[in-house]
């Protein structure tokens, strides 16, 4: 017996769930239209949970993304972020963090400079809104305010030591205090995602509460691990806060960690509800583009799925979530193997040292795309009318060293989805 | 002159931590000679560390050197007998894939006899039976008693036994700067510390040079021209698993990549051999593991869709002598002692050249010159007397540390590297007692002494882990930890860099948004650098 497969109709198909595809469908739902997100989840889990615009370029550390745009868009006139207008890229981060708080996690509204955030090593990175849960270390960092930073027995990864040994010169301020984090006192090694579930009970939070308040000293604020639950984060957070009785914040762990986790599962709990077909974490099998809409099929637990669409938008990323692939020759782009810009050859990819400032160039190869964010063929030309790209699978951008992950994620979801609106009437 | 910050004195100096000086200084502690070893980075930092840890049956010099062939074959029975915690005895063939020289092939045998190799003859299909991922198109096998050893196992094992011996002392990052000499006598040796800086002088009654690829440098220093080396750099790569049970040799001439041993859970392919000029910046080139990868897969095809972890490069110090050709695959793989008495000089050598599998001999001579120079009577012992095996020097043998964890069975000795599972524990023990431990140590040295580093993640992610817990014991109280860890991951990133491509190219992006954009290696710490150096500078 064979099962029919379901059969969706929809103006978009939007493939990749990482930030950059989670951004499109918020734009897309936002403009109305119906859209269906498949594919595997991205990288999103190994994210801080920070929005970085524009925090690196060549030797320095940027304070200003909006004078570090005008320099990129000079020097790097092909970058994807060279391609969006400050008035847009504010328009997009503005729609975004707005929606992200509707759905349940408030962030810090993007400013004019960036925010300097805390890495799990102690060291601070250049981002431009950050999860309302993480502001205080933001803030507290910049006064110099008295301030207890904790860890846990068994938390791989994170030290409060590490934190304060490497923030003591400029933050003086900061102690460190190592707690048994309630009901798991085996000394094993415990997961961040398993501590955030279990924060989500009252009881558990009464109890560290409890064992914070012990410690506090004259401490004014006090900064922990991001394990303030996965779902409703500022309610765990206010609710903890209430009870240790002074302004407390989360601290990125290292990945996978809970702040890209909490994305993740909102997104997929909340989006549903507001009409977008949902197949996450499965793998797109084929893709048949056409003239005049788009054929999508995969396979989920229930069987087949068919998604018959006009628009796709491709959100694939790089090679951690497979959207490009590597062999000992060359780069492809996995899905449609659209043309990848590249180095001539591997020799080419990598610089000697690993840490110099230009970044290596294979993290620039990438698809091209023409001014509606439609990826090119060999030729220059739009591989199809309908077919649009957004995120780090662009090229021309280095996300890692340039600190513009997100910012790049988000800026050009929007002008894809700006563009294919366009299309679709 | 200027006086030193620190001043030490020995009976005898070694210069060069590789498994040579490493096995002078436990040969001459084995005599009851108090030794001082010093190295300008750390143990097994030069062809020491950067060879395929294959113990020759001699095989591989049956057609071309049947001395060093013969030489091999009884070093390596000697080996296998005194050191049987670091060698796998896990045999090797020679095949001749359709292409190759069956003369040459043919004649295997009757030079395996000649040099007193036991070799047998093998069908391409029991060869295949042994080894099942050979080519079809093999044509010609033979099985010799290769084996490999473990030579990190063998230079802390050779140190930690002198300290227990006669409380000899290893000092890492000493960088020999020049020799007080008087009436053709070294008189001491003055040397930097490059971790801080200070000056270390060093009164011994005999020196050795054991520097490999630098003896002639260091010879030099005490004005001696009569060591010329020729330096052959070779280039390996590392899989993620083990390819095959045992060694597998190219029946030819030596040529790029015709060597596979396992070590471990890993196998190594190698080796390229390029003469280089200059001991500065050798590191692996993509170039050179491509050559590898082709030669490679002549003999066993499944190379091709194997994944590889790492590269790494050394130099071979080949001796030099007036006739030789400038071309390393025909230079000798013996080795020399230089007693430099022609030089005018009465109580300083160098031995190099040779082979990881004769770095016993070599130091039993060097040794022997040494004792008979200082009057002492007793003989080399090194032939006959174990090498000892303690807890603190068996944490570089693959499976050691699992077993440890398991056997320990405390869940709160957390795994620090996961790949090669290295626990809290086994950092803690290294940085307090294996030969070297000093305050502040850095992760390449626990590297060193340890599994951490060498598994598929090649340190990305162990670094940072092992960085957070010697922040946690107080190890490290300053921004020095992370800069260690920055040191660490560029360091690994040499041998990494060449070898990017399939399944780890996502681990590579992993690892670089980890240490770059979440970390911010790639920024760190530049004003505290600059004042660091600002401060060396005044000490000049």
């Amino acid at each position: 017996m064979t099962t029919k497969p379901r059969v969706y109709q929809t103006q978009l198909a939007v493939i990749g769930s990482g930030l950059a595809g989670f951004a499109a469908a918020v734009f897309a739902l936002d403009k109305g239209i119906s859209t269906a997100q498949v594919g595997n989840t991205g990288a999103i889990a190994y994210t801080t949970g920070y929005l970085d615009l524009l925090g690196g370029c060549g030797e320095q550390l940027l304070e200003d993304p909006w004078e570090g745009l005008k320099q990129l868009r000079n020097d790097e006139p092909r970058h994807p972020l060279s391609r969006v207008s400050d008035g847009e890229i504010q328009e997009a981060f503005s729609l975004f963090t707005r929606a992200l708080s509707d759905m349940g996690i408030n962030y810090t509204k993007p400013g004019e400079r960036n925010l300097f955030a805390l890495s799990p090593a102690g060291t601070t990175k250049p981002t431009l809104s950050v999860p309302e849960t993480m502001i205080t270390g933001v803030t507290a960092k910049d006064s110099g305010a008295r301030t207890l930073i904790l860890d846990f027995v068994g938390l791989k990864g994170f030290s409060a030591l590490e934190l304060v040994s490497n923030l003591r010169k400029s933050w003086p301020g900061l102690t460190a205090k190592r707690l048994e984090f309630p009901g798991m006192t085996t000394g094993a090694q415990l997961y961040p995602e398993v501590m955030a579930r279990a924060l989500e009970v009252e009881s558990t939070r009464r109890q560290l509460a409890e064992m914070i308040r012990h410690e506090l000293g004259d401490a004014e604020c006090v900064g922990m691990p991001a394990i303030m639950g996965i779902h409703l984060p500022d309610r765990v957070h206010a609710d903890l806060q209430r009870m240790v009785g002074v302004p407390l914040f989360e601290i990125p762990t290292m990945p996978p960690a809970v702040p890209g986790i909490r994305l993740r599962e909102m997104f997929e709990q909340t989006f549903p509800a507001l009409g977008l077909i949902l197949v996450p974490q499965q793998k797109v099998k084929n893709v048949d583009l056409g003239e005049a809409g788009t054929v999508l099929s995969l396979k989920d637990s229930y069987g087949d799925v068919v998604i018959e669409t006009r628009a796709v938008l491709l959100a694939t990323g790089r090679f951690l979530s497979g959207g490009l692939h590597a062999d000992r020759f060359s780069i492809r782009e996995s899905l449609l193997g659209i043309p990848v810009t590249q180095p001539e050859d591997r020799a080419g990819w990598y610089r000697k040292d690993y840490f110099d400032h230009r970044g290596h160039p294979v993290n620039r190869a990438g698809i091209e795309v023409d001014e509606l964010f439609r990826p090119l063929d060999a030729s220059g030309v739009p591989i199809n009318e309908g077919l649009f790209a957004a995120g780090i699978l662009l090229a021309h951008q280095d996300w890692m060293r340039q600190r513009c992950g997100a910012g790049v994620a988000i800026a050009s979801a929007y002008k894809a989805v700006e563009a294919l609106s366009g299309y679709l009437s | 002159m200027q006086t030193a910050d620190e001043t030490f004195e020995t009976d005898v100096l070694i210069i060069g931590g590789g498994v040579t000086g490493t096995g002078v200084m436990r040969d001459l502690a084995l005599r009851g000679i108090n030794c001082i070893l010093i190295d300008q980075r750390d143990l097994n930092a030069g062809a020491s560390g950067g060879n395929h840890g294959l113990l020759h049956s001699g095989g591989r010099y049956a057609s071309s050197d049947t001395e060093t062939a013969a030489e091999c074959r009884l070093e390596g029975e000697i080996l296998k007998r005194v050191a049987p915690d670091a060698i796998d005895e896990c045999g090797g063939l020679f095949v001749a894939v359709e292409g190759d020289d069956p003369e040459f092939a043919g004649r295997f045998g009757e030079h395996c006899d000649v040099a007193g190799i036991p070799c047998h003859q093998l069908t391409t299909k029991e060869a295949r039976e042994q080894e099942p991922g050979l080519s079809k198109r093999v044509f010609a096998a033979y099985s010799v008693p290769d084996g490999t050893v473990d030579p990190f196992r063998i230079t802390v094992a050779n140190v930690d036994h002198a300290r227990q011996l006669t409380d000899s002392l290893y000092l890492p990052h000493t960088r020999l700067q020049g020799f007080e000499m008087e009436d053709g006598v070294v008189v001491s040796a003055n040397c930097r510390d490059s971790r801080t800086g200070n000056r270390r002088s060093i009164r011994a009654r005999q020196v050795i040079n054991a520097g490999g690829a630098w003896a002639m440098e260091v010879a030099r220093l005490a004005g001696c021209s009569d060591v010329n080396l020729l330096y052959s750099k070779g280039t390996l790569i590392i899989s993620n698993t083990r390819v095959t049970k045992g060694v597998i040799n190219r029946l030819r001439p030596p040529g790029d990549g015709d060597i596979l041993v396992p070590g471990g859970t890993v196998s190594l392919l190698g080796t390229t051999s390029d003469t280089v000029t200059s001991l500065d910046d050798i590191r692996p080139t993509v170039a050179e593991v491509d050559r590898n990868l082709a030669e490679g897969m002549m003999m066993l095809p499944g190379l091709e869709n194997t994944r590889f972890i790492r590269a790494f490069s050394g130099v071979r110090p080949l001796i030099r002598e007036a006739a030789n050709s400038d071309d390393g695959r025909h230079a000798s793989r013996g080795f020399s002692l230089f007693d430099h008495e022609g030089e005018g000089l009465s109580n300083f050598a160098t031995v190099t050249g040779g082979k990881l599998t004769t770095f016993r001999l070599m130091a039993e001579k060097a040794g022997d010159l040494v004792a008979r120079r200082l009057g002492n009577p007793e003989l080399c012992k090194t032939a006959v007397e174990p090498l000892p095996s303690s807890d603190v020097v068996r944490w570089t043998e693959p499976g050691f540390a699992p077993r440890y964890w398991y056997r320990r069975n405390d869940p709160a000795d957390i795994i620090l590297c996961e790949c090669e599972m290295v626990p809290q524990s086994a950092v803690d023990d290294i940085v307090t007692s294996a030969p070297g431990a000093e305050h502040q140590m850095s992760l390449q040295a626990i590297g060193v002494r340890s599994r951490i580093g060498k598994g598929s993640c090649q340190g990305s992610f162990c670094s940072i882990n092992t960085t957070s817990h010697l922040y946690d014991r107080g190890i490290y109280d300053s921004i020095d930890g992370l800069l260690h860890a920055r040191d660490f991951v560029q360091g690994r990133f040499k041998g990494v860099g060449p070898i990017l491509w399939g399944e780890q190219m996502p681990q590579m992006e992993l690892a670089e948004a980890l240490h770059c954009s979440l970390m911010g290696l790639d920024y760190l710490g530049q004003s505290e650098r600059v004042e660091k150096e600002a401060g060396s500078g005044q000490s000049e």
